[in-house]
């Protein structure tokens, strides 16, 4: 089972993240559950949404305690106590910055974690630069599947096909496309691969 | 057809193919969004014909529901926790009408204080109200159950409500086979009621009725519910023939042939429970785990049965009532009158707290082992309790408890860490 | 016929005259009356809520053909029509609770609708159930603007259970709630709903006031009501002679003198404007209504509060010059169907 937890503030379309991803994985046949911390929902409040990934059916309905990705979708929250919990098999931390290592302050995280296994990706300056919105979760959910190599970048589009249709859809794919070609080389070289195979239908 | 959705649209696209004509809505998290999915459908022709009121309160949904089988039509309507309570009045009158209503509880706890997240306190208020009571364990079986519902209702006049985990279920994304509309009308005839306003015919419903036949009224309630007995797993049986899953019944059993410890509950944590069983039974542990699926009826020879031979049970509730405890437990050590073993309750996912499958593994243990008291918690924040204990003794303007509490509380957490 | 008859000279009886027009007649009158509210009921002795519901149902069922159905709150007439194991009625009827029979017609209405049946609702229910406790439900029905006529039977206090003070018991009534003792015996002055206005403010497309005193127009409201689709509200007076203290004898004395104090004004109003009402012919002091009925002796005697009886006198004033109901110029009540 391949377990992530999304990070991000309402109004940043974590939870939609953490579905796509869910929807991405059905497509290509897997077993797939993907549902959101229930806090207060306000726009701006910290938010936390998870996905897991499977062979077989899912029966285990509690929140992911120990994810094997972290994908934080606003870099205020890397200090943050929930997001901190439970690192010690987590494999890849995603954060969409524009900051370096050193600017991000994030000294618990690389602690926890390791310096290697975090990847920095500017996704709001993506997603402000083609989709003129700041909803970065498309473009994070594609670096993540390039790096990780679950997700072909084609099933991910089926995927986000499902939930924007239109222009939306079309500068969404644009940006992730383009996040996509940023991280695609890193994924060998900057971390072990994770067990999970990519099965595609 | 195989699909990645919310539960809670699962639910609504399942509820249109089961035609309803009447469905009344009034909002209340986390159900939410199976009113609003159906809203849709009805509004754009999909689903027709069907009269979709939006009222203005619980009470209200039910009651014009109430008012609409009476004449004839199939109903449909859900509510959580607080809206489950606006209407108890309504439900009793349901079902001492006999009218085959069919509505869903995101199940959700009773404030207060206030507390959106899901546990059981609603639907196990309202447990004695006469309704038929099903728990589903996944989206999957909410979506079978309320099929099998709308056909359960019907055939015996009773009103049925289907009981799907707010938020754990109602807004999770999972893998759902949503029938076909041809599959559903094969299953599920047009509604013939037993009893009818109808001008050609005319009867009085709802007359006063004294102490010379009510009592017989009620046995004949009761009676239903015996019936539905023999009828829920009939119909579960037919819908495994034609849909091929098999989802509803009385109980299901996990692993309980050869089990010393069965671990009995209601709903979605029984996932969590077999994943911890699988474990369990990994480490040598014999312990096997009993899903109920009918809560009312309350299927005691089915359950006598399953727990028989196992030497202790613990029974997992996510309920906790006041000044006794455990529920579900008191039901099942019915059940097993004059077969003495342990039944022990354990109180977890008051107000939505996660149940955590670590700290489920860890209380099963120890509870196979018999170092469970006869009602414990899983995860309960002993200090702050204790701290509020204290307070209260100390002084008499203590305050709000819940405010208290979660200043308590607040104070515990981990301070951000500085840079 | 074509000549305009004075009813108010011959009394109620005579609108079922063989010599008028069968058009013009009562339902009443005919052999053909349903009787939708059996005899045999156990209401009390002079009951105008009885009286009420049976013209108002009958013409009713007069106007839709039969094709109608009934929900009743709970309360004195749904208590007394049906008593275990009898029920009087002889038209499709529901009860279910006590605040929700404004939502049940709702739902009645969905369904004659999603089937394709011409079945009009009509739901019923004393002020309790509709000034208190039903009147969210009442509200939300106007709001959806359903098809369904809504009969309130107002005597003014919770009678089937003892007479306790509703939302309509006007003021000075004493009862079990407002007991007639101390410096302000009876109910208080200030407070209480005017439902008919609150229908008003919905823009339903009918409302009405009527009263058992003029049993032919209440009968005329009815039917003027049913001719409608959408959400239609009638308020009838009706006195209860145990819960009022009168002699049930009395009871259409009574009404009428309601009427024609302008305690109880009779108007009709569409989509929330006043369309037309009903001038008091005869115009009497509060006090010759007042005095027939025990539950406003604190306002007589030796106790007795001048005062009182003078604000109680100005509420009336106020109908009457809000409605319009008191010129002499123009004859009243001429029934024209």
């Amino acid at each position: 089972m391949y377990q992530v937890r999304f990070h991000g503030r309402g109004g940043q379309g974590v939870v939609t993240a953490a579905e796509l991803l869910s929807v991405a994985a059905f497509m290509d046949g897997k077993h797939a559950q993907a549902f959101p911390s229930f806090g207060s929902e306000r726009m701006g409040a910290p938010v936390a949404a998870f996905c897991r990934i499977h062979d077989q059916p899912i029966r285990i309905r509690e929140p992911v305690a120990t994810p094997d990705a972290l994908i934080v979708q606003d870099s205020s929250l890397v200090r943050n106590a929930d997001l901190l919990a439970g690192l010690d098999h987590t494999q890849l931390v995603l954060v969409n910055t524009r900051l370096t290592m050193d600017e991000l302050k994030a000294e618990h995280l690389k602690k926890q974690v390791g310096l290697q296994k975090i990847i920095l990706l500017p996704a709001t300056e993506i997603a402000l630069e083609i989709v003129k919105r700041n909803v970065p979760n498309v473009i994070m959910l594609s670096a993540f599947c390039a790096i990780t190599g679950l997700i072909s970048f084609e099933t991910l589009t089926k995927a986000v096909q499902t939930k924007f249709s239109g222009k939306i859809a079309e500068a969404n794919i644009l940006a992730a496309e383009k996040a996509w070609k940023l991280v695609e080389g890193l994924g060998a070289s900057r971390m072990e691969k994770p067990e999970w195979e990519v099965v595609h239908a | 057809m195989l699909k990645q959705i919310e539960g809670s649209h699962a639910v609504a696209e399942t509820i249109a193919l089961c035609r309803p004509e009447v469905i009344s809505c009034y909002p209340i998290t986390p159900q939410t969004h199976i009113v609003e999915g159906l809203s849709a459908m009805v509004k754009s022709g999909k689903l027709a014909p069907c009269e979709y009121m939006t009222v203005e309160s619980e009470f209200a949904a039910l009651s014009a529901l109430i008012g609409a089988s009476a004449m004839g039509a199939r109903t449909y309507t859900a509510t959580s926790s607080q809206g489950l309570l606006f209407m108890a009045e309504a439900l009793w009158n349901a079902s001492g009408l006999g009218l085959p209503i069919v509505m869903t509880d995101g199940n959700r706890a009773i404030g207060g204080p206030i507390n959106i997240w899901n546990d059981h306190s609603d639907t196990m208020a309202m447990r004695d109200c006469g309704w038929i009571q099903l728990y589903a364990e996944s989206n999957q079986e909410a979506v079978d159950l309320h099929i099998q519902a709308f056909k359960l209702a019907e055939e015996i006049s009773m009103p049925v409500m289907v009981c799907v985990d707010g938020f754990i279920l109602t807004h999770a994304y999972e893998r759902v086979d949503i029938p076909t509309q041809q599959q559903v009308d094969d299953f599920l005839p047009a509604y013939e009621p037993r009893q009818l306003l109808d001008p050609d015919d005319p009867i009085s419903i709802g007359a006063m009725v004294g102490p010379e036949a009510y009592m017989e009224v009620r046995y004949l309630l009761h009676n239903r519910h015996l019936q539905a007995l023999d009828v829920i797993p009939r119909i579960s049986d037919e819908f495994e023939n034609k849909f091929g899953r098999k989802h509803g019944g009385l109980v299901r059993t996990y692993r309980t042939q050869d089990a010393d410890t069965i671990v009995v509950a209601l709903g979605s944590v029984n996932g969590t429970i077999q994943d911890s069983v699988d474990d369990l039974r990994d480490a040598g542990h014999k312990i096997g785990s009993m899903s109920i699926c009918s809560f009312r009826p309350f299927p005691l020879k089915a359950i006598r049965t399953a727990l028989q031979h196992a030497q202790r049970v613990i029974v997992v509730e996510k309920n906790l009532a006041p000044g006794l405890g455990g529920i579900l437990a008191s039901n099942i050590r019915m059940a097993l009158r004059g077969i003495a073993k342990p039944v022990t309750t354990v109180i977890c996912g008051l107000g939505g707290r996660a149940i955590m499958k670590k700290s489920m593994s860890e209380c099963l243990v120890k509870g196979h082992q018999d170092q469970l008291e006869d009602l414990s918690f899983i995860d309960m924040n002993w200090p702050a309790i204790e701290r509020e204990l204290e307070r209260e003794k100390t002084t008499r303007r203590s305050g709000p408890m819940a405010e208290n509490l979660m200043y308590a509380v607040s104070q515990d957490v981990m301070p951000e860490p500085v840079s | 016929m074509s000549e305009q008859i004075k009813f108010y000279q011959t009394g109620t009886f005579t609108v079922g005259n063989r010599l008028l027009d069968e058009a013009r007649r009562t339902v009443q009158s005919m052999v053909t009356r349903t009787n939708s509210l059996n005899s045999g009921h156990r209401a009390c002795q002079g009951c105008g809520e009885a009286l009420g519901a049976r013209y108002a149902v009958d013409a009713a069922v007069a106007v839709t053909n039969g094709q109608m159905a009934v929900v009743n709150a709970t309360g004195c007439l749904e208590v007394f029509s049906t008593p275990y194991p009898q029920s009087s009625w002889q038209v499709p009827w529901l009860h279910s609770l006590f605040g929700n029979a404004p939502a049940v017609a709702s739902g009645m209405a969905a369904a004659a609708k999603v089937k394709g049946k011409n079945i009009r609702i009509v739901a019923q229910g004393g002020d309790g159930a509709t000034v208190d406790i039903g009147f969210g439900c009442l509200s939300g029905m106007f709001e959806r603007n359903d098809d369904v006529l809504y009969i309130c039977y107002d005597n003014e206090a919770y009678m089937n259970t003892g007479v306790q003070r509703s939302g309509s018991t006007p003021a000075r009534a004493t009862t079990a709630t407002t007991q007639g003792v101390g410096p302000e015996p009876g109910n208080r002055f200030g407070i209480g709903k005017n439902v008919p206005r609150i229908a008003m403010a919905h823009g339903i497309p009918y409302v009405a006031t009527a009263s058992v005193a003029d049993l032919r127009d209440l009968e005329r409201k009815v039917v003027r009501a049913m001719s409608f689709h959408g959400a239609r509200y009638l308020h009838i007076h009706v006195p209860c002679p145990l819960g009022w203290g009168s002699d049930p004898a009395d009871t259409i004395r009574i009404a009428r003198l309601a009427v024609e104090c302008g305690l109880f004004p009779l108007f009709e109003a569409e989509s929330g404007k006043v369309t037309g009402r009903r001038k008091i012919r005869r115009r009497v002091p509060v006090d010759e209504y007042l005095k027939l009925q025990k539950r406003f002796a604190n306002l007589f005697g030796a106790k007795g509060d001048a005062v009182a009886l003078s604000r109680i006198q100005q509420t009336a004033d106020e109908n009457i010059a809000t409605y319009g109901l008191d010129d002499a110029e123009e004859l009243t009540g001429v029934l024209r169907i």
